[in-house]
């Protein structure tokens, strides 16, 4: 099967999203620290098929986040991500 | 004292136990779960719920879907297709009889959700592929439910006639002549006598379909990844802001949701 076949999007992850961050995120704004795109994390490229999980900016595919799960811990990379707008 | 630990930690978005109250079946391959959560705290249409089953050695397998019972209904209502290979859906559908009990965690998700109290008037336009129409079907029953008049057309492509999920609801509904639209398309086979369109989503089809961009229309998009990003780049192409767009993708097989 083709990677792109495997895409799916920011909803898909919303639980473990909520899970870690603790609020609500698809609706949540993150800014691409390659291209200074701006996209609600619902609507952010997330492939899931991986041991973890690999979230990319849907304009330039730079890894924005990355999840790592095992009994007891998750490993949290924000490094491609500048920002996050969230509504309080 | 465990659970209470882990209860604080993630108090915000707790498992829970659900008892199946019912179950419809839907299609050959498609069936309703209707479950009765403890404390549900109560879901806006197009939210999903994370289930989670666990194995007799510990394994633990978790896929979100889509619920697709009205918010004002109470209750919460998951449609799942049985995908043969995958992981927990043949245990959904097939395996689990009523009054058995699920760990699941929701409602989840606030970007791919329809309120029809906040742009009544704004139209919204949907778009299914196969089991993608589940969270739309929120949205329609939502709009029944709050008796909202909101301009609604569903654009709904599915294999056969017999895969159409929710066919005779849907045809009640559009029936009504209240606002609501149906517009069925059928890709590998269809009835004899059908009058609805016959072939996959195409630019032409949208065109046809859809309301110009002009109408400022709401479009939200549910389906296999193929399939919502035809439907999304045709419409952009046809003019459609982006922004007003809102797509959810369930992967080529059910992904996310196998």
């Amino acid at each position: 099967m083709k990677q792109s076949e495997l895409k799916l999007d920011g909803n898909a992850i919303a639980g473990v999203l909520a899970e870690i961050f603790a609020v609500e995120m698809t609706a949540v704004e993150g800014t691409c620290a390659g291209c200074g795109n701006v996209a609600p994390m619902g609507a952010v490229d997330v492939y899931a098929n991986a041991p973890g999980i690999v979230v990319r900016c849907p304009a330039c595919a730079q890894v924005l986040i990355t999840i790592v799960r095992a009994p007891g811990r998750t490993w949290l990379d924000l490094g491609g991500l500048r920002r996050l707008q969230l509504v309080t | 004292m465990a659970s209470a630990a882990s209860t604080g930690v993630l108090g915000r978005l707790a498992w829970r136990l659900g008892r199946v109250a019912d179950i419809l079946p839907e299609t050959p391959r498609v069936s309703t779960l209707v479950f009765e959560v403890p404390d549900w705290p109560g879901h806006l249409a197009g939210q999903h719920v994370d289930i989670r089953l666990t194995a007799e050695d510990g394994y633990q397998a978790e896929r979100s879907y889509s619920i697709a019972s009205a918010p004002e209904e109470g209750r919460v209502a998951l449609t799942v297709e049985r995908l043969d290979d995958g992981e927990v859906s043949p245990y959904l559908v097939g395996e689990v009889r009523p009054d058995d009990r699920l760990e699941l965690r929701g409602p989840i998700g606030g970007y791919f959700v329809w309120r029809a109290d906040a742009e009544p008037a704004r139209p919204v336009l949907l778009i299914a592929g196969g089991s993608g129409v589940v969270p739309l079907m929120a949205m329609i029953r939502h709009r029944r439910a709050a008796g909202a008049r909101t301009p609604m057309r569903l654009l709904y492509s599915s294999r056969s006639y017999e895969d159409v999920i929710y066919r005779q609801e849907l045809e009640g509904l559009a029936a009504a002549e209240d606002g609501l639209e149906v517009v069925h398309t059928l890709t590998r086979s269809q009835p004899s006598g059908w009058q609805g369109y016959s072939r996959r989503l195409d630019r032409r089809l949208l065109d046809e379909v859809a309301w110009p961009a002009s109408s400022g229309c709401a479009v939200f998009i549910c389906g296999p990844t193929s399939f919502v990003e035809a439907a999304a780049a045709g419409l952009v192409e046809s003019g459609h802001p982006p922004q007003s767009i809102r797509t959810e993708r369930f992967g080529a097989t059910g992904g996310g949701q196998s």
